[in-house]
C-alpha cells in the first residue's frame, strides 16, 4: 500500500469535509461585517481628518530633511550642555517626588475608598468617582493649573504629577485593603497582639511588596510624563526640547532626545532590578 | 513529660545568637536603605525647587481656580444656565468627535504596524538575530520618545492640523503594541507551528494558520485597551496644534475662560469614562469567546 493519495481519493475526501473547509458562514459573515466597519470608519477618519496624498508625501519629505539635519546628535556648546542634563535631573526629580509624595498622600484617600473599612456606600461612592475624575485628568492639563497657582517652574510639575497619581493610587491603595487576607492579622491577634501589631506584622507585609514595586512602576512611568511637562512651563527637559524644535535647532534635538532615552532605559533597568529585589522573581 | 524550655540549652542558645545577628544584619539592611531614600527624596526637592512657603502662600488660589471654573447654575433658570455654560457645545462636540476619530486612526495604523513587526520581534518566529535586535531597539524608540514630541516634530513637517496628531499616537501605538504582542507570539503553543512547517508550508502560511488563530482575542483586547489609552493621549495633542479638542482647552486655560475650562474638562471626562466602559464591554465579551470555543 502507498501512503499517497489518488486524485479521485483527495477529491472525494475535500468533497465530505466541504463544511470543515470552508467554516461556518454566521462566522464569515461576522468576520467580515467587523472588518469592513472598521475599514470605513477608518476611511471616513482619513477624509474628515484632512488626510492628502500630496500633503504625506510633502510632510515626509520635510521629516527626511529634519532627520539629516539632526545627525549628528549635538548640544551645539558644554554649557548647552550642562543645561540640558540639569534640566535632566529635575525632570527625573519631579517624577520621583511627586511620585513619592503621592504614595503618601493617597493613603488616607485609599482607606475613605474600601468598602471594607467605610461601609457608607454615599461615602464609598463619592471617593470612588473623584479618584477617576481626577485620574481621567492628564498631567498636562494639571500642570496648566498648577502653573496657574504656584507659578511657573519645576515646582508645579511636581504638583502636577502629584495630583493626577493621587487617583491612581487611592484607587490602587483601596483594591489592597479590600484584598488584603485577614488570616495573618487574626494569627497576631491570637497570639496576644495589640492594634499595632495586627497592622505592623499582620497588613504591612502584606500590601507593602505590591505599594513598592507599584511606586516603582509609577516612578518609570512618570518619568516619560515629566520630560514633556515642560512643554507648558511646568519645568524639566520638555522646555528645551519644545524650544529646540520651534527654534528648528534639529542637532539639539536629537541630543535631548537621545539624553530622554538613557535616563528613561537606566531607571526602567534599576526599578527592574529594585522590583526585584523587592518582591522576588514570580511577581515582575 | 514537661514542655518547659531549658533557657540555658545550647542549642538553643546557638539558635536565638544567629537569629539576633541575622536580624541586626537585616535591619541595618533595611537603616541603610532608608538612608539613601531619604538622600534621594532631598536632592529631588532640590531639584524640583519644593518650597513649602511658597506652596502655603498661595495654596488658597487652587481651591480658588476651582471653585471659579464651577458655573453658576439656579435651579430657576437651570436650562438658562447649562446653556450659557456650554455656549461652545456645538464646536467642543466637533472638536470631540475628532479628538474620537484621531485616537481611532492611529490606534488603527499603530495596530496594523505592531502586528506586522512583532513576529519579527519575537524570540520564537524572528528568524535572524540581528533582524530581531533591530526591531526591537526600533520599537522601543517608537515608545520611549513621548508622542507629544513626536507630535511637535511632525507639526512642523506636516503643518498644523489633526494629521501630526493621528501620526504621532500612530507611531507611539506601534511601539507599545509591537512589545505586546510580541511577548503573547513567544508565549504561544508551538505544536501547531511545527505542525505547519512539516506540511512544507511558507513563514507567512505558518504566521497565518499556526499563530494568528491563537493571538487574535489577545490582540484585539489589548488594541481596545490601547484605544481608550490614546484617547486620552489625543486629548492633549492640541496643546501643540496637533488637532483635537485640546486646542481650545489650552486656549481656555490661558485665557483664563473658567467657564469654559471645566465645560471642556467635564465633556473630556465622561467621554473617557464612556469609552472606558465600553472597551471593558468589549474585552470581557472578546475573553468569553474565546473560552468558549
Amino acid at each position: 500500500m502507498s501512503l499517497a493519495m489518488s486524485a479521485t481519493e483527495r477529491d472525494d475526501l475535500v468533497n465530505r469535509h466541504q463544511g470543515a473547509i470552508d467554516g461556518s458562514r454566521k462566522t464569515r459573515l461576522i468576520t467580515i461585517g467587523v472588518i469592513a466597519a472598521l475599514l470605513g470608519l477608518f476611511l471616513y477618519g482619513l477624509t474628515t481628518l484632512e488626510v492628502s496624498f500630496w500633503k504625506l508625501i510633502a510632510g515626509f519629505g520635510n521629516l527626511g530633511t529634519f532627520v539629516v539635519l539632526m545627525l549628528p546628535p549635538d548640544p551645539g556648546s558644554l554649557a548647552r550642555a550642562i543645561i540640558f542634563v540639569k534640566a535632566l535631573f529635575e525632570t527625573i526629580a519631579i517624577a520621583f517626588l511627586g511620585t513619592i509624595l503621592a504614595a503618601i498622600f493617597a493613603f488616607p484617600l485609599g482607606f475613605l475608598a474600601a468598602k471594607n473599612v467605610v461601609a457608607n456606600r454615599i461615602v464609598h461612592f463619592l471617593a470612588r468617582r473623584s479618584m477617576d475624575t481626577v485620574r481621567g485628568v492628564d498631567p498636562l492639563i494639571w500642570a496648566l493649573i498648577w502653573v496657574n497657582v504656584v507659578g511657573l517652574g519645576p515646582f508645579a510639575g511636581m504638583l502636577a504629577i502629584m495630583t493626577s497619581d493621587l487617583g491612581a493610587f487611592g484607587k490602587l491603595y483601596s483594591e489592597a485593603i479590600e484584598s488584603a487576607d485577614r488570616k495573618p492579622v487574626e494569627g497576631v491577634t491570637s497570639v496576644g497582639g495589640g492594634k499595632a501589631h495586627e497592622i505592623r506584622f499582620g497588613l504591612i507585609p502584606q500590601v507593602l511588596p505590591v505599594i513598592a514595586s507599584q511606586v516603582l512602576y509609577y516612578i518609570e512611568s512618570n518619568t516619560r510624563s515629566s520630560t514633556i511637562i515642560g512643554i507648558v512651563g511646568a519645568g524639566g527637559i520638555g522646555l528645551y526640547l519644545a524650544e529646540t524644535i520651534r527654534t528648528l535647532e534639529w542637532q539639539q534635538t536629537s541630543f535631548l532626545i537621545l539624553l530622554i532615552l538613557v535616563a528613561v532605559s537606566a531607571i526602567d533597568f534599576l526599578s527592574g532590578k529594585l522590583r526585584f529585589a523587592i518582591i522576588g522573581k514570580r511577581a515582575v | 513529660m514537661t514542655l518547659a524550655i531549658d533557657r540555658n540549652d545550647p542549642t538553643i542558645l546557638a539558635h536565638a545568637e544567629l537569629y539576633r545577628r541575622e536580624m541586626g544584619a537585616k535591619r541595618l539592611r533595611t537603616l541603610l536603605g532608608a538612608v539613601i531614600f531619604i538622600v534621594c527624596v532631598w536632592l529631588a526637592a532640590l531639584g524640583s525647587e519644593v518650597d513649602p512657603g511658597k506652596f502655603i502662600a498661595n495654596a488658597w488660589r487652587f481651591p480658588k481656580y476651582i471653585l471659579e471654573t464651577m458655573p453658576t447654575l439656579r435651579l430657576q433658570s437651570f436650562g438658562a444656565d447649562m446653556a450659557e455654560w456650554y455656549w461652545g457645545i456645538k464646536g467642543w462636540l466637533k472638536l470631540l468627535w475628532q479628538t474620537l476619530l484621531i485616537a481611532y486612526v492611529g490606534t488603527i495604523l499603530g495596530v496594523v504596524g505592531g502586528f506586522l513587526l512583532c513576529f519579527a520581534a519575537a524570540a520564537n518566529l524572528g528568524k535572524t538575530s540581528w533582524l530581531r535586535f533591530a526591531t526591537r531597539r526600533f520599537l522601543e524608540f517608537c515608545r520611549t520618545v513621548p508622542e507629544i514630541v513626536f507630535a511637535l516634530i511632525f507639526v512642523i513637517a506636516f503643518g498644523l492640523g489633526p494629521l501630526p496628531g493621528v501620526l504621532a499616537i500612530a507611531i507611539h501605538t506601534m511601539g507599545a503594541m509591537g512589545k505586546l504582542f510580541s511577548e503573547v507570539v513567544e508565549n504561544i503553543d508551538m505544536k501547531p507551528v511545527d505542525g505547519l512547517t512539516a506540511t512544507g508550508a511558507g513563514w507567512w502560511q505558518t504566521i497565518r494558520f499556526a499563530v494568528v488563530p491563537q493571538v487574535l482575542s489577545n490582540f484585539a483586547s489589548y488594541a481596545l485597551l490601547r484605544f481608550e489609552i490614546n484617547v486620552r493621549g489625543a486629548s492633549i495633542m492640541g496643546f501643540v496644534g496637533a488637532g483635537g479638542i485640546g486646542q481650545d482647552l489650552i486656549e481656555a486655560i490661558r485665557k483664563f475662560y473658567f467657564t469654559d475650562v471645566s465645560a471642556i474638562l467635564l465633556l473630556i471626562i465622561v467621554t473617557v469614562m464612556l469609552i472606558d466602559y465600553g472597551t471593558e464591554r468589549l474585552r470581557h465579551a472578546l475573553l468569553s469567546l474565546e473560552h468558549r470555543s
